[in-house]
């Protein structure tokens, strides 16, 4: 199989990028995409080149860490696929990629088709956890939740952290991932106690990392690996209106 | 020499007894202990969170971009706890013996019992911090059976119970690090352990984006950087697991216990071609209503929905019937590998069995299975665009959980003062092999319950006076920055013509056809030369672009590989020494009429712990297991 690739190039944070072509002509439909970059940087090493930076770890699309931008497509041509979990099958022989990193102001690149998405995690670490010490638990019998709160709290707990929601919305905005946590937590009677001070911190934190605002389109919903849902954000805007009108 | 400071008394009494007894730090002073956790995946996030909540000084480091990534994040079927919810008879003495028994006694008895008895505060504490565990329509937690017990004592959330755990612990990591406790440093990698009269006193930290080496001071030190299966180059692990903390504190006078224990996992999806880098899982809970088979015929070319049942061999159930499909992995392993191997495989390179749902589909229908297995069936199409629906999935066995790792004592603490080593890094309470639902647990349980106890016991102990970062742990740290230093240069310096990775697919290959699944005397010496010529080629041809101050993911592998290299000898070495059949580790010489594990508890009934000795030697000590409580028995699941 063959694929003429235009891989996004850029040497660091401050410098300009640029693409680069390559063509690859030895390939094999059921190697998954980074297989492709492995085997394109082993040919790019041996010919004294600088091999392309590119991250993934599991390849089972679970971690979160992969993620690029192929033909305009998040992650994937497949819809909720990640990057890592796409083969060269859903291509066609002979087909021109343009591969590029996840762009968003509050994810700034850093290397090729890596960038750094700690934002995530500070948005986390203002309220997206329930405040239990080791030892404080109580039986977890005590605790009844009904099968379709167990289910729907799963539903928001899915999310991997990859960023795609934010890659994909034109305004890089960040309310699916805070709204699956805030959500995931709070609709949980463990999480109630801090309901409140969760949501106002997280999507305080959110505002200031620089992420932008929701305009309801809909496109992050499409490419989040998890199937994460839309109706997070309603929710978590409802929450968060409750707690400022307190 | 070994000393596994095992408290006396009854079994059951042994951890309320060493908890009684271990020694505290007053809450005020603990700020003046600096404890350094490097790892972020269950046992290093929750053991990092749990002693920043005690009030000590923690720092954290991992190599990923977020504590969020590590591979406890992948492990999908669940975890253990000897709860009994079922009313099935299960209770903590069956949950240990069957994890003894599992492990085909080659584990302390008192560390398998400590597991199962910290198993329900785990689901208690997991449940807290809002891990949506599955529920009945009663509201009460749901469990599942796994392979290798009669009883339901797993707890799951869907097929992603190592994520939903890992972000509980994740979650509990970042509440602290927003506290004035801990620090988290992402892109961060250790490189070495900084020792002080033999005690571990500090670590030499690579910062991967700038290339930044920095050493450390700490009063004890904590290893949670999980397995080595990933040394085998096709594994179900992520591409960036390494052995290299374990191993630069194992060149560092740490034991390296049991190397050669790595389970192979019975339900990967099978290798498709020379191109591929990982081996994806399927859960094992496929295995509760899914049956396995093979065709009876050799070189069959028909689809399975032509064979007819007459034709098709469910060689689990007919060789294991009280525990069938269930019966443990590495019996299943190895009974796929046989049948592989006897010319019944299928799939394009006749490497795969079947994994047949059709039964529980017509008894239970679509939507059932689709709620218990729903997200594994759409995984299995994604990687492979098939629907096992419609016709049966294909599996295999592939590198998995590494039983062996560093040497520890009860308290998690190696033989180097101050090191301790949690979770899948350590060698500990698995023996030769380890039951489904139990890493979850084991690096759980160590990171929130164990360690918290132990580090403090051994803090108190040597008190604040022997941890001083004076002028002689500055000439040692600066004396261990400039031997990675040097390392690193020396490896961008080869500049041959073969990368990283291809020296590790090498490697791999050779490991897993000499020294995998099973193995004999003659392929382990053969496997050693051959080892042995690749550690000198990688020193001679090795190619990495680009220089050590930047981001370069070629470095970072190359160091894995070299450090790879230097283990695999070692874990030849280990499955030589064993001359028996145990667990995960089958000695073609050693087995029954039938084919069974032939185990030699007269000669083999305990632990091998290696000493580094430089230049590829290595030497022997053993610790040997006493078992008081439970009699051996030769383990059958027939």
């Amino acid at each position: 199989m063959k694929l003429e690739l235009h891989i996004w190039r850029q040497a660091g944070p401050n410098i300009k990028g640029y693409f680069e072509g390559h063509t690859l002509d030895d390939l094999d439909e059921h190697m998954s995409v980074p297989e492709m970059l492995d085997h394109l940087n082993t040919k790019i090493i041996k010919s004294g080149g600088n091999p392309v930076a590119f991250e993934s770890d599991c390849r089972e699309g679970i971690c979160g860490q992969c993620g690029f931008v192929i033909n305009g497509d998040v992650h994937s041509p497949n819809k909720g696929t990640t990057t890592c979990q796409t083969h060269l099958r859903s291509f066609q022989d002979g087909q021109t990629l343009y591969l590029e990193p996840f762009r968003a102001g509050a994810f700034p690149i850093k290397k090729d088709l890596v960038i750094d998405r700690s934002a995530f995690d500070r948005i986390i670490q203002a309220g997206g956890y329930i405040g239990v010490n080791t030892g404080q638990a109580a039986e977890a019998n005590t605790l009844l939740i009904n099968h379709e709160l167990a289910e729907k709290a799963f539903d928001a707990a899915a999310c991997i952290g990859c960023g795609a929601c934010v890659a994909t919305c034109k305004n890089a905005s960040a309310m699916l991932f805070t709204s699956a946590k805030v959500n995931h937590l709070s609709m949980l009677p463990q999480g109630k106690p801090e309901a409140s001070n969760r949501v106002k911190n997280m999507v305080a934190q959110m505002d200031m990392e620089g992420f932008g605002s929701c305009s309801a389109t809909g496109a992050c919903e499409v490419v989040c690996p998890q199937g994460i849902t839309m109706t997070n954000i309603a929710e978590m805007n409802s929450r968060w209106l409750w707690q400022n009108l307190k | 020499m070994l000393d596994s400071r095992i408290p006396d008394g009854p079994l059951e009494d042994k951890w309320q007894k060493y908890k009684a007894h271990a020694q505290l730090i007053n809450p005020a002073n603990r700020r003046n202990y600096k404890i350094i956790v490097v790892g972020t995946g269950l046992a290093g996030a929750s053991s990092a969170a749990s002693l920043a909540e005690l009030g000590f000084q923690v720092e954290v480091f991992t190599f990923h971009d977020s504590a969020r990534r590590a591979h406890s994040v992948a492990a999908q079927g669940g975890v253990n706890a000897a709860k009994d919810y079922k009313n099935d008879g299960d209770s903590v003495w069956r949950m240990f013996y069957d994890t003894l028994k599992g492990g085909d006694f080659r584990a302390r008895e008192a560390n398998v019992y400590r597991l199962a008895e910290c198993s329900m505060a785990l689901i208690d504490q997991a449940v807290a911090q809002g891990v949506p565990f599955a529920r009945e329509y009663s509201g009460y937690l749901s469990n599942r059976s796994f392979g290798g017990v009669q009883v339901s004592r797993t707890f799951y959330a869907r097929g992603q119970t190592g994520q939903q755990l890992l972000l509980g612990a994740y979650q509990a990591l970042m509440r602290q690090n927003a506290g004035s406790n801990l620090t988290l440093h992402t892109r961060h990698e250790m490189l070495d352990v900084i020792t002080l009269n033999g005690e571990a006193k500090g670590v030499t930290i690579r910062n991967l984006d700038t290339g930044e080496l920095t050493s450390h001071h700490c009063d004890a030190l904590l290893l949670a950087t999980g397995g080595y299966g990933k040394i085998y180059y096709l594994s179900t692990l992520a591409m960036n697991c390494n052995a290299t903390a374990i191993w630069r504190a194992h060149r560092k006078g740490a034991f390296m216990a049991a190397p050669s224990w790595t389970q192979f996992h019975p339900t990967s999806l099978p290798q498709l071609g020379d191109y591929q880098s990982k081996l994806t899982l399927m859960s094992e809970s496929l295995r509760n209503d899914g049956r396995i088979w093979v065709p009876k015929l050799v070189n069959e070319k028909r689809a399975p929905k032509d064979i007819p049942e007459a034709e098709r061999d469910y060689y689990l159930e007919r060789r294991y019937p009280s525990f069938g499909n269930l019966a443990p992995r590495d019996i299943s392993s190895r009974a796929a590998k046989e049948r592989i191997d006897a010319g019944h495989g299928v799939g394009p390179m006749k490497n795969a069995v079947y994994l047949d749902f059709k039964d529980a589909l017509n008894r239970d229908g679509q939507p059932a299975i689709a709620q218990r297995y729903g997200n594994l069936f759409d995984m299995y199409q994604k990687i492979t665009g098939m629907n096992a629906y419609k016709e049966p999935m294909m599996i295999a066995p592939a590198a998995h959980f590494s039983m062996g790792g560093l040497w520890v004592d009860y308290r998690l603490m190696s033989n180097l003062p101050g090191l301790f080593v949690l979770g899948e890094a350590n060698f500990s309470d698995h023996g030769a092999n380890r039951l489904g639902a139990n890493s979850l647990l084991q690096s759980c349980v160590d990171g929130y319950f164990i360690a918290p106890s132990t580090v403090m016991d051994y803090l108190a102990e040597v008190g604040s006076a022997k941890s001083k970062k004076d002028a002689t742990w500055e000439a040692a740290a600066a004396l261990s920055k400039a031997e990675v230093s040097k390392r690193l240069e020396h490896l961008l310096k080869i500049k041959g013509n073969t990368t990283a990775e291809e020296f590790h697919k090498e490697l791999g290959q050779i490991l897993y056809v000499k020294c995998g699944l099973s193995r004999n005397q003659t392929d382990m010496e053969a496997a050693r030369e051959a080892l042995l010529a690749l550690q000198k080629r990688f020193q001679k041809e090795l190619l990495i672009p680009g220089n050590a101050s930047e981001i370069n993911f070629e470095l970072e592998k190359a160091v894995r590989v070299e450090d790879y290299l230097e283990m695999a000898i070692l874990i030849v070495e280990d499955a030589l020494q064993r001359k028996e059949s145990c667990g995960a580790h089958f000695r073609q010489e050693y087995q029954t009429e039938d084919g069974e594990a032939l185990r030699n508890d007269e000669d083999f009934k305990y632990v091998s712990a290696w000493e580094y000795k430089g230049d590829n030697q290595y030497a022997l000590h053993k610790e040997h297991l006493n078992f008081e409580f439970v009699e051996l028995k030769s383990r059958s699941y027939k």
